[in-house]
């Protein structure tokens, strides 16, 4: 009885031995260095695997970091410029600071402004929509209002709103990671630059026909007359193909240009409510009207 | 028993309502709007001014590169302007717009009806003019008529296939073409032969013409080496690849052109469009137009000048009728909605159908039950479901891997399923998008 005890812990004894150190052989045999500096990259950054920074994922973009060595034309647009120090910190690099950013959809096409001309039944999705037709109205360019921005945002910072068929961005979630952008199949959305209290300036319409047809499709749309080029004085509005564009690192949010649009396709977004009495005047008569 | 192709294929409510309408003229329209893409490849290079002054038949927009093709004033007047207009998909496309003044043609253009049968151009030659004279594919695919006549090197046609078959419901062009200018349409079949050294024609048509296939037999016995081939009624019998399966039971393989294995296929308004190029000088700048459905008070067929309005040829059958739901540029299965009554026929409008409200919308879409209906009705032998699915969590690799670019399009699968579901939009979105992916390989 004993005896057999004695020879099962013997042999199993032998054979764990012999496992060990066949294993310890063949682990240092394939050992494959890593950087510790990834792992440590790893953890300092969001763990979002947005892709946002362009690469498949966090462990990537570390992994992308530490080959490379550098920072330069990388950055975590989550985790924005305190995330980029503490990987600067890890790498003994300097990182470049980079404003932060937020998504902004650049189509006011709502039902009231842009009527409906067609009736579209096949797939509700904006990439199919836009490969088989130019959408319901008679606008090209216009948003699809199907909502492909929304479903691909893993941050719950893009939604349509029913009343105007329109996405909203919510500026406090919103990482510009990009991938709405990636999506809209009618280039709608831009990434700009963050302001104070969130305020922007931006030219709301994507539309590059002329005058008559744009305005005939949407009464909001950008007509490209050129006059809020002429009145910005800080060079950051330009005219191409019919259509006006604000650059959000040249605009200093004067507002200059907005009350000059015939078309009101110029939006000023999270400003306070004007104090001028003169507007204010204005503003209660076109309200009355 | 009658031949047919093996895999697949559905049989839909025919509703040739036009079969016994004359091919009409419609009267010239005011002003015509011609677009520069008209056929698969590059957009033609448009090479006249605004305020020239142009004839019939005039070249206008010229071929850039080799998958692209000339195209030719089909009336007479003034250029407008050359601007962008609304296609069929409401996105805007770059076209010539004419005011067209009085019929003035070129004096080159044979303009009278006497059968030409005889010429001594050679093979090189008459490529040369189908080339010039701007003929795509008139079935509805419009694929330059020239590339299909050069194949690459290395291989080599022996059979001309000409497909008559006309499966989808209710298009009726090719049927009166066959019956109205079937001499013509021989000539064109021998000059094709010639261009392509091949020895040996077939015309395919389907059962449900008998007039047809009557009176091409009776014709043909003039004509060595054209032969009649009569084909059990079955979409979409007048696919390519379907064809010739169906007349020479041979399969094309997957990802390859029709002409590796021999087969070369043309559409009957092609041939005739041929004939007219070669053996009158007469450009592509016309075609054959049914003008259909069922609350249309005379469905017709018109022989109409590219660039006329699709309104003007409703108008001509009898107005839009009241509960119009769609138009359709082509037929009920392949054909495409379009987006609005003015624009203009092209060389691929092989039809015009009103959709009235009570069938002109989606049923709710169900869930897939797995009964594989898809399946049994591809022709193509592809798995429909699958494709579908895997192109809506956008897995693009497995639907390459599935083949979704031998997707012919027909629409069997979507219009079989027992469930409404949308299957070959998703299918043809994953096939662009794979589409997309293999060009950016090259």
């Amino acid at each position: 009885m004993s005896e057999s005890l004695i020879y099962t812990i013997i042999i199993l004894s032998t054979i764990g031995i012999a496992a060990a150190i066949i294993l310890y052989l063949i682990a240092r045999k394939f050992y494959v260095y890593e950087d510790p500096r990834i792992g440590q990259v790893e953890e300092a950054l969001p763990a979002a695997n947005c892709g946002g920074c362009g690469y498949a994922g966090c462990r990537a973009f570390a992994e992308a970091i530490v080959k490379d060595n550098s920072l330069a034309d990388k950055f975590c647009p989550v985790g924005g410029n305190e995330v980029m120090d503490k990987i600067a910190t890890i790498m003994g690099l300097t990182a470049e600071k980079k404003a932060p950013r937020t998504a902004v959809v650049r189509c006011n096409g709502t039902c009231e402004h842009r009527p409906k001309t067609h009736n579209y039944e096949g797939v509700k999705t904006c990439a199919v929509a836009a490969m088989n037709y130019s959408g319901e109205t008679d606008c090209q360019y216009g948003c699809l209002g199907f909502g492909d921005c929304c479903v691909v945002c893993d941050f719950d910072a893009i939604h349509m709103n029913p009343e105007t068929g329109l996405p909203e961005v919510n500026d406090e979630k919103c990482v510009a990671c990009g991938a709405c952008v990636e999506a809209c199949p009618k280039n709608l959305i831009e990434l700009r630059k963050v302001m104070p209290k969130y305020r922007k300036v931006y030219v709301a319409c994507r539309n590059m026909d002329k005058g008559g047809p744009a305005r005939k499709a949407c009464t909001v749309a950008c007509i490209g007359c050129g006059k809020c080029e002429q009145e910005c004085k800080f060079d950051a509005i330009t005219i191409s193909n019919n259509l006006a564009f604000i650059d959000s690192d040249k605009c200093k949010l004067c507002r200059k240009c907005a009350p000059v649009c015939p078309t009101n396709a110029i939006i000023e977004e999270n400003f306070p409510p004007p104090k001028n009495k003169e507007t204010e005047e204005k503003l209660k008569t076109t309200a009355e009207a | 028993m009658l031949k047919t192709f093996k895999k697949g294929g559905v049989h839909p409510a025919e509703n040739k309502l036009s079969a016994d309408k004359a091919i009409l003229k419609l009267p010239l329209t005011s002003k015509a709007s011609i677009l520069v893409s008209q056929h698969i490849g590059a957009p033609a290079k448009i090479i006249v001014n605004k305020g020239d002054v142009i004839k019939v038949g005039q070249l206008i927009a010229q071929s850039a590169g080799f998958v692209s093709t000339n195209i030719h004033s089909p009336f007479s007047g003034k250029v407008a302007r050359i601007d962008t207009i609304t296609d069929n998909s409401g996105y805007k496309k770059e076209a010539v717009i004419i005011n067209v003044e009085g019929d003035e043609w070129l004096d080159t253009i044979d303009r009278s009806d006497t059968l030409v049968t005889e010429n001594n151009l050679d093979a090189k030659e008459i490529t040369d003019k189908i080339l010039s004279a701007g003929i795509v594919g008139l079935g509805g695919a419009t694929f330059p008529t020239h590339v299909k006549l050069m194949p690459p090197p290395g291989l080599k046609a022996e059979i001309l296939l000409i497909n008559g078959v006309e499966c989808e419901p209710y298009l009726t062009s090719d049927h009166r073409l066959m019956l109205e200018k079937g001499e013509e349409i021989l000539i064109g079949t021998k000059l094709i032969m010639k261009s392509l050294h091949v020895e040996k024609a077939v015309i395919g048509i389907e059962k449900n013409k008998p007039d047809a296939i009557k009176l091409l037999s009776e014709l043909s016995k003039k004509y060595k080496n054209i032969s009649i081939c009569p084909l059990k009624v079955k979409y979409p019998q007048g696919g390519e690849k379907q064809l010739i399966k169906a007349i020479t039971g041979y399969e094309v393989p997957s990802g390859a052109l029709p002409v590796s294995i021999g087969a070369v296929v043309n559409n009957v308004g092609t041939a005739f469009a041929v004939y007219e190029a070669v053996m009158k000088n007469k450009p592509l700048f016309e075609r054959v137009v049914t003008v259909t459905g069922q609350a249309i008070k005379e469905p017709s067929n018109f022989r109409v000048r590219l660039g006329t309005p699709v309104s003007e040829l409703i108008e001509a059958a009898g107005g839009l009728p009241e509960d119009t739901a769609r138009i359709i540029s082509g037929g009920p299965m392949m054909g495409k909605a379009i987006a609005s009554a003015d624009v203009p026929i092209t060389k691929g409008t092989s039809g015009i159908l009103i959709i009235s409200e009570k069938e002109g919308h989606r049923k709710p879409i169900g869930n897939c039950i797995r009964c594989g209906r898809c399946i049994s009705v591809c022709p193509m032998g592809l798995e429909p479901y699958l494709l579908m699915a895997l192109s809506e969590i956008k897995n693009w690799e497995h639907v390459e891997s599935e083949k979704v670019m031998d997707c012919i399009e027909c629409g069997s699968c979507s219009y079989t399923c027992p469930a409404n579901r949308p299957l070959l939009d998703h299918i043809r979105f994953g096939k662009n998008k794979v589409s997309g992916i293999i060009r950016s390989r090259k």
